[in-house]
């Protein structure tokens, strides 16, 4: 006997919501699964056949160029995860960090094009743009973080990353006032870089090569850091717990400062491949870049460092070859206009599909509910 | 029938064993307290109940219906309420507020009802004030008067277990599932809080049951007591055989030293 | 306390970093067309004027802790205002001289920094050359840096009268369209005809309103919104309709008096307030920030476009746009169904990134040459017709009528939020957004309540889309970029977040001031700069009032009740919601 008297409903409405809800999302996996496998099916089938889809050289040409790329997101990838695992949001502004290296570290290799020393000292040159674009990066990201984030450490969630869409914004724009709305175009690599050579039976351009090669160099570089160093142990133990790192005697601030550094540093070396890949920079550069780079590292699984990097090679891989392979086979036309919507689908489908990425997630203990 | 039937459930996360094939029946109207040191797996226990967590084997079954597989929300329109352990209010919301969104699954005004302001809806909102001071009077003075239009946070701790029981209490369930409730009270509220949850049982019509630390409480309003150590159930029976129950003694305190 | 001179000299440096930031980017030049002040004052020198005083006065503010008084300034305040001033102004003067410097040695700056222009130079000098001009810029630093800094020393009444007189002075410049539309001939007292109030004017203004801001301030009357919130609830509830009812009546008057273009701002700031609205519902109520928002708003623009214009290439049924607008409705609940469906289960700032998604994938499936056999591609869909009503077509060209057609939307939108908020769904989505997991244990079904708002959203979105369309004639993709989701963003979330008031507010100081992605504001100067100024409101109203210009008094207590709570426990005692303990049984 109850002194509430009971109301006379049945609750069956809501009960059902869970199950539609489910019922959608096994719907897009197999709408998914179905476009894509059977997409592949008639590239297969037109290839084969030869009435349409690619030939060899042009499916490798494809998967270098999409390596290439890959390799570009995934150094960006790294500044998301880094900063996510940490921190625990996603900092919109890291496009923007990109960005602002690449674009300043165009003057700077105007200048050296003007001296002469790009075509005379190129491998120098190269060097001396690297290393400006990283110094911008990095500047620029320590200075964000300083600034908009670190008053914001104890906020509720959400707070940190609208913040970051503000810097975002705000650098985007700032860089549109002060440098204009032109494209900026580095000057050409010299010939014998942009030449194609042959490596292990591939025909391979120099260019892609070398962003490979530095993409790599990169990767191990911070590996070591993060391993081998007391600052990189000490960036892993703050992005496990930050309370008990700061027991450990851990400076968190500092740390977390070096954490925006090392992956505003990887964003510049990102920079100086944009710079060599596709030349022509200008303020909007990092936005796009940006997004895919924060998909890259979802679906290689936010946190993990290994993980940013396949997620960037995955994703550049599928943006280059799944307009042509997949969707062109299927009838649609105009598909290198769709490269974009082929990236954020990516994003989607990870998201809903498996939000803990290909590789798994690392967060710290707070985030991990 | 027996109003909740348990039996066979196990939870692991990774390598851990949290529960281990525990069984428990509880009836209508009767308080079982659920007792064990730290770590044996009690919140987990109620997680499984209540849906939070998904039990690897086993059945749970509520007045016949299997509750393993129902979202939270489900379990709850069943007709079984909880409290947490580390009181989780709706903090900037006002204190009635907070009971009356608990009677969220025994209402069902929509957005029709919401735009037209018909009369339906009008009566239910009247209908869900007045429950919601109904709830809130069990406690006597302790939320009264203007106090139920202030924010949740303002309140001391007590007070806000006791209002996490009142929103329970909203849910209008059947089976009530109190984990701790008298955890970090003083003794005159906790001899307090014992006696309205006896009232819950005796003028409410409540089943319920409770994790508790507090023997005295165990003690004092207790039907049934069960033990759990380590994720398994170690015995279980009225408070006199239990607490005198040599291996129940050995998992609070510890192997007694050999002697020598 | 006394004066913090590294914290002086950290804003000095800020100070002139600015300003040198300001000129680089141009925006003294642009500004300069516009008088405040005519003659006297441009809004290129108020682009650099405002810094030095407000960095001077933060610099110079004492915080007291709560039951303490402050300590009482002096002058060495003065003396730090003045440091503020003294680094302000080298660090702009060296960065002029240095530019000039630069200029005249031919060196291609230019190149670089393209808005670094020898005109800056000239208005920045005061047309006086380097040496008079730089002397005059460095002074005036110190000087109004001072000034900021003495604020302090001024009473608060006194404070406040000029703080408040200086704002409505700028208000009235920044309105001269608007009056002079209402004032017509007698304008020519306030404004010069060049543009610009009249010395005079301005200083009757500024004394006026000042005078009446330090009587009230002095006589220390409460505010309204206290004042209004002891009344009792039948009095209040009065109060309320009252207030409605008359900003009802001078909103439906206001466009008769105003010209075309001002009537035009207003009907933007309509679409924005309905965009706003169904944006707050999604993330003020219901909490979930949803950064694709601009694609409901594409659904209904592209929906109606599709129904109701002959030059649709698929499908071209040539409905009116009164029957496409259930259509219309049906279109936006399925594209809130699926969007929303998929994305019920994650976590938020994942939610955040695939409603952007979302929004990208949708505004470039309907650029694609692929589909432009349905939409239109890049062209677009044109020669949609207007509206019909009673007294003949409501197109673009008509925008008094516009506004209203938009205006009777928005109420109903403002009814809708409004009803919602305070009901059984309003409770359930409070709940939801203070604790998830709770809400669901309180037998709350999160999934349909997550659905629920954001179909709210998408209709409300849409019906901006279907007057949009309706309004301009055409639509193309270019008009539905994420800018315009995250332009929402900003308006809802400086407004002042789940507060209706504050969102309407929100988006008449933004987009009547600054304008929208592609309309111009009060301000057209601005628009090269409107972005800029978004992004950094953005991250100011973050860093500094995250609830908002007028915020609700719940959203104040989420993100603020550590503070309350130790407010109440200080001011304590019986009444202010500390427990007393009942005594002893």
């Amino acid at each position: 006997m109850a002194t509430l008297d009971q109301p006379q409903i049945s609750r069956s409405r809501g009960r059902f919501a869970g199950q539609w809800v489910d019922g959608f999302v096994m719907l897009i996996r197999i709408v998914a699964i179905v476009i894509i496998t059977w997409g592949l099916v008639q590239f297969i089938v037109q290839s084969a056949s030869g009435t349409g889809g690619l030939t060899g050289p042009a499916f490798r040409d494809l998967l270098v160029a999409g390596l290439a790329q890959g390799a570009m997101y995934g150094l960006l990838a790294l500044g998301y995860s880094m900063v996510y695992g940490v921190l625990g949001f996603i900092n919109f502004a890291h496009g923007e960090v990109f960005m602002a290296g690449t674009v300043i570290s165009f003057f700077i290799s105007n200048a050296l094009f003007n001296a002469g020393w790009w075509e005379e000292a190129f491998l120098l040159s190269l060097l001396i743009v690297l290393l400006s674009s990283m110094i911008i990066s990095t500047l620029t990201a320590v200075i964000i973080e300083r600034v908009a984030y670190r008053p914001l450490r104890n906020a509720p969630r959400l707070i940190p990353l609208i913040t970051s869409i503000g810097v975002s914004f705000f650098l985007q724009n700032a860089f549109f006032g002060l440098f204009g709305p032109a494209v900026k175009s580095y000057p050409r690599p010299p010939e014998w870089l942009t030449s194609r050579r042959t490596i292990l039976g591939f025909e391979i351009e120099g260019t892609k090569l070398l962003v490979i090669v530095i993409a790599i160099v990169a990767s191990i570089g911070l590996y070591l850091f993060i391993t081998r160093t007391k600052t990189g142990k000490a960036m892993r133990a703050v992005a496990e717990d930050k309370e008990i790192a700061a027991l450990m005697g851990i400076n968190v601030d500092r740390t977390i400062v070096t954490t925006f550094a090392v992956g505003g540093a990887m964003a510049g070396v990102a920079g100086l491949s944009w710079a060599i890949l596709f030349r022509g920079v200008s303020f909007i550069t990092g936005f796009i870049p940006g997004i895919k780079a924060f998909t890259a590292a979802v679906v290689g699984g936010i946190g993990n460092l290994a993980g940013a990097m396949g997620g960037g090679v995955f994703l550049g891989l599928a943006e280059s070859v799944a307009p042509l392979v997949i969707l062109e086979p299927l009838g649609v036309t105009g598909v290198s206009q769709l490269k974009d919507a082929v990236a954020f689908a990516v994003l989607v489908l990870v998201l809903i599909f498996r939000p803990t990425g290909l590789f798994g997630e690392r967060l710290s203990a707070r985030d991990r509910v | 029938m027996s109003l909740l039937e348990i039996s066979n459930v196990s939870v692991s996360f990774g390598g851990l064993r949290a529960v281990n094939e525990v069984a428990l029946t509880v009836n209508e109207g009767e308080i079982v307290s659920i007792i064990g040191p730290n770590g044996a797996g009690k919140t987990t226990f109620f997680n499984c109940i209540t849906g939070m967590v998904k039990p690897d084997s086993g059945s749970i079954r509520f007045q016949g219906t299997e509750l393993i597989g129902m979202d939270p929300n489900q379990v709850t329109t069943l007709g079984i309420g909880r409290t947490f352990q580390n009181v989780r209010l709706f903090p900037n919301m006002t204190i009635l507020e907070n009971i009356m969104v608990a009677q969220h699954c025994r209402t069902e005004q929509g957005v029709w009802g919401a735009l037209f302001q018909t009369r339906g809806f009008k009566k239910e909102e009247k209908e869900i004030r007045e429950r919601a001071n109904t709830v809130l009077d069990f406690f006597g003075t302790r939320l009264a008067g203007y106090r139920r239009e202030q924010p949740a946070f303002v309140l001391s701790y007590a007070n806000r277990r006791r209002l996490e029981i009142a929103r329970a209490m909203a849910t209008m369930p059947t089976l009530l599932m109190l984990d701790e409730p008298t955890a970090g009270m003083n003794p005159r509220e906790t001899k307090e809080l014992t006696q309205l949850i006896g009232k819950l049982r005796d003028e409410w019509g409540y089943a319920i049951v409770m994790i508790e630390h507090d023997m005295k409480v165990v003690g004092t309003v207790s039907d049934r007591v069960v033990v759990l150590d380590h994720g398994e159930k170690l015995t279980e029976g009225d408070y006199e055989t239990v607490t005198h129950d040599p291996r129940v003694i050995e998992a609070y305190l510890g192997r007694p030293p050999e002697d020598a | 306390m006394s004066v913090d001179w590294s914290r002086a000299r950290f804003y000095g440096i800020n100070g002139g970093i600015t300003l040198a930031f300001i000129c680089a980017i141009g925006m003294v030049e642009a500004f300069d067309s516009r008088s405040v002040i005519n003659p006297g004052l441009t809004l290129g020198i108020v682009a650099l004027v405002w810094v030095p005083p407000l960095l001077a006065y933060l610099a110079t503010r004492r915080k007291a802790l709560e039951g303490f008084e402050a300590e009482p300034a002096g002058a060495q305040d003065l003396g730090a205002g003045a440091l503020v001033g003294v680094i302000t102004g080298l660090i702009l003067v060296v960065f002029v001289w240095g530019v000039d410097a630069l200029l005249e040695a031919g060196v291609a700056i230019r190149d670089v920094f393209p808005r670094l222009s020898p005109a800056m130079i000239e208005i920045v000098t005061f047309g006086r050359g380097l040496g008079a001009g730089l002397t005059i810029l460095f002074v005036g630093c110190v000087g109004l840096a001072t000034a900021g800094a003495a604020l302090h020393l001024l009473s608060r009444p006194v404070r406040r009268g000029i703080e408040f007189g200086l704002l409505y002075v700028l208000a009235f410049s920044l309105l001269e369209p608007v009056v002079t539309d209402i004032l017509e001939d007698n304008a020519d007292a306030l404004y010069a005809r060049t543009g610009g109030l009249k010395p005079s004017a301005a200083a009757v203004i500024f004394l006026l309103t000042g005078a009446i801001t330090a009587w009230t301030t002095h006589r220390n009357a409460p505010s309204i919104r206290t004042r209004y919130g002891r009344m009792d609830l039948d009095v209040q509830r009065r109060v309320t309709i009252a207030g409605v009812l008359i900003s009802l009546a001078l909103f439906g008057i206001l466009p008769r008096f105003l010209g075309g273009i001002m009537n035009e701002l207003l009907a933007n700031i309509g679409l924005f307030v309905l965009m706003a609205l169904g944006l707050n519902v999604v993330i003020g109520l219901a909490g979930i920030l949803d950064l694709g928002y601009v694609a409901f708003f594409a659904v209904g623009a592209y929906g109606t476009a599709v129904l109701t214009s002959p030059g649709s290439p698929a499908f071209s049924p040539e409905l009116s746009w009164w029957v496409a607008l259930p259509i219309v409705i049906i279109l936006a609940t399925l594209a809130g169904l699926v969007v929303g469906t998929p994305v019920i289960r994650m976590r938020g700032d994942y939610l955040a990134i695939v409603t952007l998604g979302f929004g990208e994938i949708v505004r470039i499936l309907f650029l694609s040459d692929w589909l432009s056999s349905s939409f239109g591609g890049s062209q677009g869909i044109r020669q949609i017709p207007g509206i019909e009503w009673f007294t003949g077509e409501i197109k673009g060209v008509d925008p008094e009528r516009i506004f209203y057609m938009v205006a009777i939307f928005v109420l109903v939108a403002v009814y809708v939020s409004w009803r919602l908020q305070y009901s059984r769904i309003g409770r359930s989505w409070m709940a939801m957004r203070e604790d998830e997991t709770v809400a669901e244990a309180m037998g709350i079904n999160t999934v349909t309540a997550k659905l629920l708002a954001f179909i709210i959203g998408a209709i409300l979105a849409s019906w901006g889309g279907a007057i949009f369309a309706a309004k301009v004639g055409s639509v193309f993709p270019n008009s539905f970029e994420l800018l315009v989701s995250i332009i929402v963003l900003v308006v809802v979330i400086v407004g002042g977040m789940g507060n209706i008031p504050g969102v309407i507010l929100g988006a008449a100081l933004l987009i009547g001031v600054l304008g929208g992605p592609t309309q111009p504001g009060l301000l057209q100067e601005f628009q090269e700069y409107k972005l800029l100024i978004y992004g950094a409101l953005l991250v100011v109203v973050m860093l500094v009032r995250p609830e908002g210009l007028l915020p609700s008094t719940y959203r104040s207590r989420e993100l603020h009740h550590e503070e309350m709570d130790q407010d109440a426990w200080l001011k304590a005692g019986v009444g202010a919601g500390i427990d007393e303990e009942e005594p002893a049984l």
